[in-house]
């Protein structure tokens, strides 16, 4: 569990802030970073491991345009409270699910579903259902408005 | 379900290569060399087809990957808002250009039961913080009459692997011993 009231050093925080985006594709990418930043390459790879061991930082590398490398869709649930961990559980152990959280809403749990085309995907929204045994609501995604920047964090 | 309109053709060596990527690089000095190692592939070719992958329209970002709730952003709230049809990619490109915003997408109604055709996720430190911020992206983007909903997210539910395997006949979810699975509740 990460300590998320930790405070963050100047070099953590600019590695977390200033490479989010146009990572240059050179066959040294941490030793470029260091470079940028005026340290050595052995304290950036040392404070991305540290920052990705604890979470921080989910992993250095590209973000696909949804549904360009497979096919994808929000799907949503009407679970009973009583039930809901438990359908949570039977839903994140599909290796397609992706992202599950539960929203205080009727429609109470959340996730995302990616699959190598449409009829995988069907089928594993199909399984889902089955395995689950309950309706699931697919709202996949129509047309995408935003531009990928990256988030840009204010620091307290 | 509506066709994913934009899925490209990819070869073979690309999805090899975007199954190892979309883990992320490893953290040593020559990353590509490395992963070309596991695609017996040289380190060059690795880098030329991830450009082609980012040129291409592919890769949308490239870089680091920060979550957002270790961060101290510990309320997201999914935003969603029933749009006039012919409105939705004006008004998806305004909530868009927000910093606190990470996702702007029109999805389709599914009538009687959800009405909402643009999901927008929007982050802040509490929920106030989120509320705080869709007030300011309904004045800004001028969506006073444009009905709207905040649905906050009070669990991550984690996947660990694939260390387990569902069951193939009842759901076993009825009123059994559970096994606490789930991180990170949040209020």
């Amino acid at each position: 569990m990460t300590d998320i009231s930790r405070s963050f050093s100047a070099l953590e925080k600019r590695v977390l802030n200033d490479f989010q985006h146009d990572l240059p594709l050179s066959a040294t990418p941490f030793a470029d970073m260091a470079q940028q930043l005026g340290v050595s390459e052995d304290e950036i790879l040392s404070t991305v491991s540290k920052l990705q061991h604890d979470g921080v930082i989910s992993r250095v590398g590209p973000v696909f345009t949804p549904n360009r490398i497979g096919v994808s869709t929000l799907a949503a649930m009407s679970i009973p409270e009583a039930e809901l961990e438990c359908v949570a559980r039977i839903i994140s152990a599909f290796p397609e699910v992706n992202h599950n959280y539960e929203r205080d809403h009727e429609f109470n749990l959340w996730f995302v579903v990616t699959a190598s085309s449409e009829e995988h995907l069907d089928i594993v929204l199909h399984e889902i259902e089955q395995h689950a045994e309950y309706p699931l609501m697919s709202l996949p995604m129509l047309e995408d408005y935003f531009i990928d920047l990256g988030f840009n964090l204010q620091w307290a | 379900m509506e066709p994913n309109k934009l899925a490209t053709q990819l070869s073979a060596e690309d999805r090899a290569l975007i199954k190892i990527v979309q883990k992320g690089l490893p953290v040593v000095s020559r990353p590509y060399a490395e992963i070309a190692e596991r695609l017996a592939t040289t380190e060059q070719d690795v880098i030329q087809r991830l450009q082609k992958l980012i040129n291409d329209g592919s890769i949308k970002r490239y870089g680091v990957v920060v979550r957002h709730r270790e961060l101290g952003y510990k309320a997201n709230g999914m935003v969603v808002w029933d749009v006039p049809d012919d409105r939705v990619s004006e008004l998806g490109s305004c909530i868009g250009r927000f910093s606190c915003v990470t996702l702007s997408y029109r999805r389709p109604r599914r009538l009687p039961d959800w009405p909402y055709n643009l999901f927008t996720m929007v982050h802040g430190r509490n929920r106030e913080e989120v509320k705080q911020k869709v007030e300011e992206i309904v004045l800004c983007c001028g969506l006073q009459d444009i009905d709207h909903t905040i649905l906050f997210s009070t669990r991550r539910f984690k996947q660990r692997g694939a260390s387990y395997t569902a069951p193939t006949n009842t759901n076993g979810c009825g009123g059994f011993i559970r096994l606490k699975t789930t991180e990170d509740t949040t209020s």
